[in-house]
């Protein structure tokens, strides 16, 4: 293949969930796509994520394309290969200040179109027996379910193929070139291209600053029955969305085969891998104070992830300054999962020169020129 | 004083000698240990606490290795189903 040129609308770089829903989408539309990716389909940041479709509120463009986006996600509600779960969230309020600012999100969400209950504590405890006492009550957000990404991912890149979609599997692009893309092979391929290489952006697009936001996860064995929703403190926006250099969060989710996913944490500063036990305790420390039966299950694997996460919070969808025929869908931080398949679909509208469904602005790659 | 013990396996009353394994005791009753994430029968393979398939429930605590637990007098054991 080496000196070979290959022609294509459009060029998806990077196949996590992002690269696969444009690549999906773009196939829908009709275009010769090609899709490159070094590493396995969904093995990134989408093979470390928890799978959460969550619309989360404190910024109203996020809540917009959230909204947009699990509005798609409905179609894959009976898809074999999603694990789709419709476990709904709830979200823990400790004390009473986090109750009276769960009346306000409620409303928020409300607003938007997503269905939200307050809870009082009593309701809380029918809903979640195994909570630790004190706890105040909390917010439902009935529709809300969990899937598992890497296989969403591959199913996406699946069936773009299927609609005429090529895959460059195993190969990485050295370099972007004018009109298109150099491969590591050698090959040229001419089109279009749209950058999804979450954390490895700055690779291509140097000009778009990006960083890692390392997580840790921990999985256990099956215990079916201990909890029925994903579950989240409501000060989880302190965390998700502070500027702390490191923070834990109570976010714990049960999978449809009984186990547990236990999560979360956030780090700027730790740029290698491993998982680092004194976070881990931390991390588990949280969850154990929210729900104390955890302590006594056992786990079955711990791993990290890392987030693709830029200055502002908001994902960058849109045309790279200053150039042409060249198109980023990357940094979503923790809700890549949630929003990929409103991302791919507004991405494809400006591409396609098509009107929007939702305003692009408040993702416009050129925010970070000016 | 008695070289054996009682213990009860899925609410049966098993005899087993003193320093038996628990998936000895099992083995008495069923070789129906647990039920896989896919739905089938499991049951010990290695014996020595490697392969995780003899988990059961024991004195209400689940994923215990059945393999690796010497019995007790009076332990109720159950296969995870």
């Amino acid at each position: 293949m080496s000196g070979a040129i290959a022609t294509y609308d459009l060029i998806v770089i990077g196949a996590g969930i992002v690269g696969a829903s444009c690549a999906d989408a773009a196939s829908a539309d009709g275009l010769r796509v090609a899709i490159v990716e070094p590493g396995p389909i969904g093995g990134g940041a989408t093979a470390a994520a928890m799978g959460h479709l969550v619309a989360m509120d404190d910024d109203p463009a996020e809540l917009a394309l959230a909204r947009y986006s699990l509005q798609q996600w409905e179609a894959f509600a009976e898809l074999k290969e999603a694990e789709f779960s419709r476990c709904g969230t709830l979200w823990v309020a400790r004390g009473e200040a986090e109750l009276d600012a769960a009346a306000l999100r409620v409303a928020r969400l409300g607003a938007a179109g997503v269905e939200a209950h307050l809870l009082d504590a009593k309701t809380l405890y029918e809903l979640e027996p195994a909570l630790a006492p004190n706890m105040s009550g909390g917010m439902l957000v009935p529709r809300e379910a969990v899937v598992y990404p890497p296989r969403v991912a591959r199913y996406l890149v699946q069936r773009a193929q299927s609609c005429g979609a090529h895959l460059y599997a195993g190969r990485s692009v050295q370099t972007l070139i004018r009109g298109g893309a150099q491969l590591d092979d050698g090959t040229t391929l001419s089109g279009p291209v749209l950058v999804a290489t979450g954390c490895a952006l700055p690779a291509l697009l140097p000009q778009l600053p990006m960083r890692a936001r390392k997580g840790h996860l921990v999985i256990t064995e099956r215990y079916p029955n201990l909890l029925r929703h994903q579950l989240l403190e409501l000060g989880y926006a302190d965390s998700a969305h502070g500027d702390a250099d490191s923070s834990v969060a109570f976010n714990v989710q049960p999978r449809p085969t009984g186990q547990i996913l236990i999560g979360s944490s956030r780090e700027f500063s730790a740029t290698d891998a491993a998982v680092s036990p004194a976070m881990l305790q931390r991390m588990l420390e949280r969850s154990f104070s929210f729900i104390p039966a955890l302590r006594g299950l056992q786990a079955l694997r711990a791993w990290t992830g890392f987030r693709p996460t830029t200055p502002d919070g908001r994902p960058y969808l849109g045309a790279v300054p200053g150039t042409t025929d060249q198109w980023v869908a990357a940094g979503h931080e923790g809700l890549g999962v949630t929003t990929a398949l409103g991302s791919a679909r507004l991405l494809l509208d400006l591409i396609q020169s098509r009107p929007p469904a939702i305003d692009p602005s408040p993702y416009a790659p050129s925010r970070m020129a000016a | 004083m008695s070289s054996t013990v009682r213990l009860s396996v899925n609410g049966q009353a098993v005899d087993v000698p003193v320093g038996a394994s628990v998936a000895a005791a099992m083995a008495q009753v069923s070789l129906h240990f647990r039920r896989s994430v896919g739905g089938t029968s499991r049951a010990p393979l290695c014996g020595m606490g490697v392969c995780f398939e003899c988990r059961v429930r024991i004195d209400g605590v689940a994923h215990v290795r059945a393999c690796m637990t010497p019995v007790r007098e009076g332990m109720q054991v159950q296969s995870h189903d």
